[in-house]
């Protein structure tokens, strides 16, 4: 933040900047594990299913504060993934549909409850409609701390339960075969995740937390097979998005999120085309070259 | 109630229903290829179509803003399809990064060259129902008073749902065979494909001409949760169907009811998502075959028949070795206490035992019960050792699970093909009765 004010940047730009960056890299960071878990949507249910909790937290509170709001968000986004997670094991309906049902239900829910408080005409209501659709540019004090102790516990409960998430990610059966409490590890990694877009959501709103938990992670696979080289890359992807989305809106008064949505969307797009061996570019050449060795004459003549 | 108050009520139950309807018919088919997050996808990713229409037609509506709707309802399906094969991204993944990069598009296309469209984003999730009485065209001029009008958002619902029933009707065979097995229609020669991608265009046209008054939110609840609800009471498609939109016009009017008369005033679309979502819970508590009640019920059940069986031969072996009067212990089967304690009871009550010097006695009708069951589990050692030579020590534990699931023909099948044997493996007699 200092750095960007020495570059001659206002206070108010350069918290929007410093802010949009570590959100990026932290949700960057933590979506890895949900795009290898294969909970890629669940990301975009959470944050949907989030909407009940804080209108009921405002409808208690009757004012706009911050911890109330969170918890509140954080017990319905948690209630979200137990329904989801209820319905696939008791009932015949698979994951995708139970996702899909918890997404709209909830949000159906909480939009009742949004227009019950808005016929309250409560003070501070606009704030929670910001609480929604996120107002990356009008980034406060308050919201770049919390977006920074995010990063902090994120970056520490990754460094300390390195080995159980990567075990996890990778093979969950074979994780509870050696006795591991999986179930633990891998409702600690939800949490995360719920606490990522929780803290995200009044900065950048739902569709904005769904793609960063998503998109980066998906580009750092490209580049490694190795989980902590894809976390730190993701990290890295996450804050170039959110550095470059926040700071072209500066210079053009255009919606924030959507254009970190885009840079990100970028950096995937020449993650996918260029990464080393697991790109398409390099993948055609490795399939020319193969086609080429195994051509008759070659193979006849046995050279390669 | 007047006649405007008559109207209104009347022509937005209609509206509502009519969109929910279509929804929930296409949906059928989405949970069962287990697509339902593509309705997500296609909602969100459909909005730089509408983006780039209204910029090359310039103006909100009308047929180029469905056509722009279906084409990016396609690319988003084929893009997303493309990522997770050529990229080698997992399907999820891939449908997350398309569909919120598409969005994202859509807003940036809309705020730069469109900074004066009228487009709500309140309006876009949460639809409009309250606008849809007051919006209206005169139809005919025979019809008297404020009946002759008609609302502007009814029609392209009405077609929507027309084109829906008419693609299901057209391609019913195709369709159903896709649902359940896409190897098996790619197999036999028609191209499904094809007839992927016209549903999914048919997905987007129909979210797009509904989503203006429904709100996306809503058309994904009715596209996934009445068909999820159908799903559980009924195994057969046309039945799912019939349930599917049965269920989308319930939640519509009740929603619409709640929402305006009784708790006062609230967002009509979330409401219909609400009153459909406790639909569903009911379904997944009360549902007849499918229902976690009647799961547990039957699981219940079952546990008490066995508890019972087991105190029966437990009891038959103690008197085969003299011991009359024994007590009975189930530790071995992991059985929970109340149900051991419930199966007591249970067989006291029938009288098929009672009390003897602190233990249990087996009553004459007892008997004949536990005979039968000690009968099916020799007999089935006896199967087993000489059908599959398995040493006598691997013989107990098979036909201790298998006993409570033979009855008296397959008995009768066993002992004949067995020559009616006397005597298991382990020389115990096999009881006959």
């Amino acid at each position: 933040m200092i750095i960007g004010m020495m570059f001659g940047l206002e206070y108010n730009e350069a918290l929007v900047l410093y802010g949009a960056s570590l959100l990026g890299a932290a949700a960057g960071v933590i979506g890895c594990f949900a795009v290898l878990r294969g909970r890629a949507l669940t990301g975009d249910a959470l944050a949907h299913a989030a909407l009940p909790g804080l209108c009921v937290a405002f409808l208690w509170y009757g004012a706009l504060s911050m911890p109330a709001l969170l918890a509140g968000a954080a017990v319905s986004g948690v209630l979200g993934i137990g329904v989801i997670t209820a319905l696939r094991r008791w009932t015949r309906i698979k994951e995708d549909a139970a996702i899909a049902i918890v997404l709209s239900v909830f949000t159906g829910a909480g939009v009742v409850l949004l227009s019950v408080i808005q016929n309250q005409r409560a003070s501070g209501q606009a704030g929670l409609q910001g609480f929604i659709f996120g107002s990356t540019a009008s980034m406060n004090f308050q919201d770049v701390m919390l977006i920074t102790g995010l990063a902090l516990v994120a970056l520490m409960v990754v460094t300390a339960a390195f080995k159980e998430f990567k075990l996890v990610s990778f093979d969950a059966a074979f994780a509870r075969a050696q006795g591991w409490p999986a179930f633990a590890i891998d409702f600690t990694l939800m949490l995360l995740i719920v606490v990522a877009i929780v803290i995200g959501l009044p900065a950048a709103g739902v569709l904005l937390m769904a793609a960063l938990l998503v998109v980066p992670g998906a580009a750092a696979r490209f580049w490694t097979d190795r989980l902590h080289v894809m976390l730190i890359l993701a990290g890295l992807f996450g804050a170039a998005a959110g550095l470059t989305g926040a700071g072209v809106t500066i210079t053009i008064a255009i919606p924030t999120g959507p254009v970190i949505i885009l840079a990100a969307a970028t950096i995937f797009v020449i993650s996918m085309l260029f990464a080393p061996r697991r790109g398409l570019i390099a993948r055609q050449r490795e399939d020319r070259q193969l086609r080429q060795r195994l051509t008759l004459p070659n193979v006849v003549t046995g050279e390669s | 109630m007047t006649e405007a108050d008559a109207y209104r009520i009347v022509w937005t139950i209609v509206v509502g229903s009519l969109g929910a309807t279509a929804c929930a018919l296409l949906g059928c088919f989405l949970i069962l290829k287990r697509l339902s997050m593509l309705g997500d996808a296609i909602s969100h990713g459909v909005l730089p179509g509408i983006a780039l229409a209204v910029l090359v037609s310039g103006q909100v509506g009308g047929v180029a803003m469905i056509i722009g709707a279906m084409l990016f309802g396609v690319l988003t399906v084929v893009l997303t399809e493309w990522l997770s094969t050529a990229g080698n991204v997992s399907e999820d993944a891939s449908l997350g990064v398309v569909f919120t990069s598409l969005f994202a598009a859509g807003v940036v296309i809309i705020a730069v060259f469109l900074p004066r469209a009228h487009i709500d984003t309140d309006c876009v999730l949460y639809g409009n129902f309250t606008n849809v009485p007051l919006d209206t065209f005169t139809w005919s001029d025979s019809a008297t008073g404020i009946w002759s009008e008609i609302p502007r958002a009814a029609p392209p619902m009405l077609a929507s749902l027309a084109l829906t029933v008419g693609f299901i009707a057209l391609f019913w065979k195709e369709l159903k065979l896709a649902a359940f097995d896409a190897a098996l229609a790619s197999a036999m020669g028609f191209s499904a494909a094809l007839l992927h991608y016209l549903f999914v265009a048919l997905v987007a046209a129909c979210s797009v001409t509904t989503f203006e008054a429904m709100g996306s939110i809503l058309v994904l609840a009715m596209l996934v949760v009445p068909p999820a609800t159908a799903h559980l009471l009924t195994d057969r498609l046309w039945a799912m169907l019939v349930w599917a939109a049965g269920l989308a016009v319930s939640s519509a009017t009740f929603g619409y009811a709640l929402a305006s008369q009784w708790v006062f005033n609230t967002n009509v679309a979330g409401m219909i998502a609400t009153v459909a979502g406790t639909q569903f819970a009911l379904a997944v508590v009360l549902a007849p075959r499918h229902g976690i009640l009647v799961r547990f019920l039957r699981q219940w059940r079952l546990a008490l028949r066995i508890a019972g069986e087991e105190i029966l031969g437990s009891l038959y072996r103690h008197e085969e070795a003299g011991r009359v009067g024994a007590a009975v212990s189930l530790h071995e089967h992991r059985l929970s206490p109340w149900i051991v304690a419930l199966a007591f009871a249970r067989l006291r009550r029938r009288g098929w035992i009672e009390r003897l010097n602190g233990g249990w006695r087996l009553t004459a009708a007892g008997k004949h019960e536990a005979l039968s069951v000690v009968r099916s589990h020799r007999l089935w050692e006896t199967f087993l050792g000489k059908e599959f030579e398995l040493p006598i020590d691997h013989l107990h534990a098979p036909a201790a699970r298998m006993e409570h699931f033979i009855g008296p023909q397959m008995q009768e099948e066993l002992a004949a093909q067995l020559q009616e044997p006397h005597l298991d493996p382990h020389g115990k007699q096999i009881p006959s009765p």
